[in-house]
């Protein structure tokens, strides 16, 4: 148990980080060296004015009439965000890593902050999951890819809440956290959670086209 | 070429070999950008775009008819297989293909990343064309098309004579209307869906009338003169790519300065958006600019070009439907509003309305697709039977072809009590004709 502890949190961090932004890089640049040969018509009607409007539409609660159709989906789908954000990059004990590393770190919120939040993420994605089971429409896409990811990308945080409040055989907890965590991390830039960036480049180019090329909107 | 045109037999009759992976494998590939990588992978199947589709709405929201579900079941099954695919199951892609869906564009507006179905969808509808595989309908209007360059098959002489015929008799209601044809260097080149000469030559006629009473700078050309592209929504890309640049050839050959586009919705979308793709335009921008009617008529009622005689505008409630390639994929939501204030006294705006307004059930081909598809577009239609219904219009005003048969086909069906008519109709009807127009014999008024 001991030695998986410290390769996870010695090389395993490093191996997952580094897989994290190289396979983004890795990837960005595969599809943009692609949309040089094939997708021209990204870069003909490219505005950064429509790029930046049908983004924004879509990083702002409620900004889009599919988001005002579903409301309540909306809050969910955006706390569930901000939460996934706010948690890991703010919460102190990952700051004191920093610091100790690297003699860097960022903000810290208060850790009754950091416990809030963290509930209200596991009760949103709790949402997430209900709301994908309930609906048909939604049911008849989802694959079990789709209930592997949520699952595992609930595991860091209910494994880290779990672990700052010693609930359950501490290093077991801590083990799954950094497992999850790492994991996670490998997978986002290859799969549907490689949203985290394409998602700016897809809104973009429908803005270009729908914005740029008609004077029509995209949300 | 051989084998392209044995692709677009009609499907039934030509040869039920099998499927031609390698020429799958070949469409597949070529389609396999950037773009539609990225979209295939990242649809998070999160289901929004399934309340945008208005065939989802109308069948008592049948999630297979999501257009995630479509697209997946589709062109991503296709990309799954890497193209191994056999006749069966390309027959239950074209019932998707073309049997559930009109490529109107909604479901991008509705979804998180933009994704842009309609592009998935027509990726697909190459693949199946290639197998020979596309509604009879269509692949109909493509030999047409091929030895004519025109959706009816009407033959130069004949497309010719019935422009001087039109000119002659509109010159008893408007004196000096001409249709000039071939004339070079002129402001405007007229294009039109090939049902007005063919079937509806009076249209041609009309709008003789009002560009002359707006004192325009036209021309029609001899060939070129179809703007329709059915091949676009056939699948058949080469075949889209000659149709609208055999357009822009002529206008460049005329040297005109515009071309000006009819009533029709897919022609703008052809002519201004998917044409200088399809037509291998490297910078995708036409290389003669393109006018739509809709924009037209609106300039020339906003500078006073054509006036309106105030006691001849509609009395009665209109609605405005707005066509998804004029509107949503055109941006002339308000120029067709603004057309309508003057026209109208009583407008009565749908729900939803402008760029979010649903698709008739008509366009993306099915119209041509005949009466095989017609119990199904009946059916999706009822959404839009359901908007008209409650505006409470008894008039509906389009500037489209098919959302003009679409629509009297519903008024039938769902018995709505309404009358369609195109903006050029109503523009011509109530116009005031300057004295210099009036024919010779009348001494006051014009008919």
């Amino acid at each position: 148990m001991n030695s998986l502890y410290l390769f996870l949190t010695g090389p395993g961090v490093w191996i997952s980080f580094f897989v994290f932004f190289g396979g983004f890089i890795g990837r960005l640049a595969f599809l943009y060296g692609l949309s040089l040969e094939r997708d021209r018509i990204v870069y003909n009607h490219a505005s950064p004015a429509w790029g930046i409007k049908s983004i924004g539409h879509w990083l702002l609660p409620w900004g889009s009439a599919s988001m005002r159709l579903q409301p309540v989906f909306t809050a969910a789908f955006f706390l569930f965000h901000l939460t996934l954000l706010a948690v890991p990059l703010f919460f102190s004990g990952h700051n004191i890593l920093w610091d100790e590393a690297f003699h860097w770190s960022l903000w810290s919120m208060p850790d009754g902050w950091a416990d809030a939040l963290t509930v209200v993420f596991l009760l949103s994605a709790a949402f997430l999951l209900a709301r994908r089971l309930a609906r048909p429409e939604v049911r008849i896409l989802t694959t079990a890819g789709d209930y592997a990811l949520l699952v595992l990308t609930t595991l860091p945080f209910l494994t880290g809440f779990m672990a700052v409040h010693h609930w359950g055989p501490y290093e077991a907890v801590m083990i799954l956290h950094l497992l999850s965590s790492e994991i996670l991390l490998i997978l986002i830039p290859f799969t549907k959670l490689g949203h985290v960036a394409l998602f700016f480049f897809t809104r973009a180019f429908i803005g270009f086209e729908m914005g740029s090329r008609r004077g029509a909107r995209a949300w | 070429m051989a084998a392209t045109e044995q692709a677009g037999t009609v499907a039934g009759t030509g040869e039920k070999g099998p499927v031609d992976v390698k020429r799958v494998r070949e469409i597949l590939d070529a389609n396999n950008g950037a773009r539609v990588r990225t979209w295939l992978n990242l649809c998070a199947r999160c289901g929004l775009c399934a309340e945008s589709c208005f065939f989802y709405l109308a069948h008592n929201r049948d999630p297979r008819l999501s257009p995630a579900y479509k697209f997946k079941k589709t062109l991503g099954e296709m990309y799954r297989r890497k193209g191994r695919v056999d006749r069966a199951f390309l027959e239950r892609c074209h019932d998707i293909l073309w049997g559930e869906c009109t490529t109107c564009k909604r479901c991008s507006m509705y979804c998180p990343f933009g994704i842009d179905i309609a592009t998935l969808i027509a990726a697909a509808r190459g693949v199946c064309y290639s197998q020979g595989i596309v509604p009879e309908g269509l692949a109909r209007t493509l030999v047409n098309y091929r030895e004519t360059g025109n959706q009816m098959g009407m033959s130069v002489e004949d497309f010719i004579e019935t422009c001087e015929w039109m000119a002659e008799e509109t010159g008893d209601e408007i004196r000096g209307v001409t249709i000039p044809v071939d004339k070079a260097g002129a402001a405007y080149m007229y294009t039109m869906n090939p049902r007005e000469p063919m079937f509806y030559p009076q249209d041609l006629g009309m709008l003789a009338q009002i560009l002359t009473v707006a004192g325009e700078d036209w021309t029609v050309p001899s060939t070129g003169w179809d703007c329709t592209n059915l091949p676009m929504f056939a699948g058949d890309r080469p075949l889209a790519g000659k149709v609208v640049k055999a357009m822009y050839d002529k206008a460049l050959e005329l040297g005109v300065g515009k071309i000006l586009l009819t009533e029709c919705g897919h022609a703008y979308r052809s002519a201004a958006f998917e044409g200088p793709y399809l037509a291998g335009i490297p910078d995708g921008k036409p290389p003669v600019e393109i006018v739509h009617s809709v924009r037209l008529f609106y300039e020339y009622l906003r500078d006073g070009r054509i006036r309106i005689d105030p006691a001849k505008k509609l009395k009665e409630p209109a609605t405005y439907q707005d066509p998804c390639n004029v509107s949503r994929n055109g941006g002339l939501w308000e120029e067709g509003r603004k057309i309508m204030a003057y026209l109208t006294e009583d407008f009565r705006d749908m729900t939803p309305n402008r760029e979010h307004n649903h698709c008739c059930g008509g366009g993306g081909g099915y119209i041509p697709m005949g009466p095989e598809f017609k119990g199904r577009r009946m059916a999706s239609g009822r959404v839009k039977a359901d908007q008209i219904r409650e505006t409470g219009a008894r008039i509906v005003v389009t500037p489209c072809h098919n959302c003009f048969d679409q629509i009297n086909d519903l008024n039938k069906e769902y018995e709505l009590g309404v009358r369609v008519l195109s903006i050029k109709e109503i523009i011509c009807e109530a116009m005031i004709v300057p004295e210099e127009f009036l024919p010779e014999q009348e001494e006051e008024g014009a008919e």
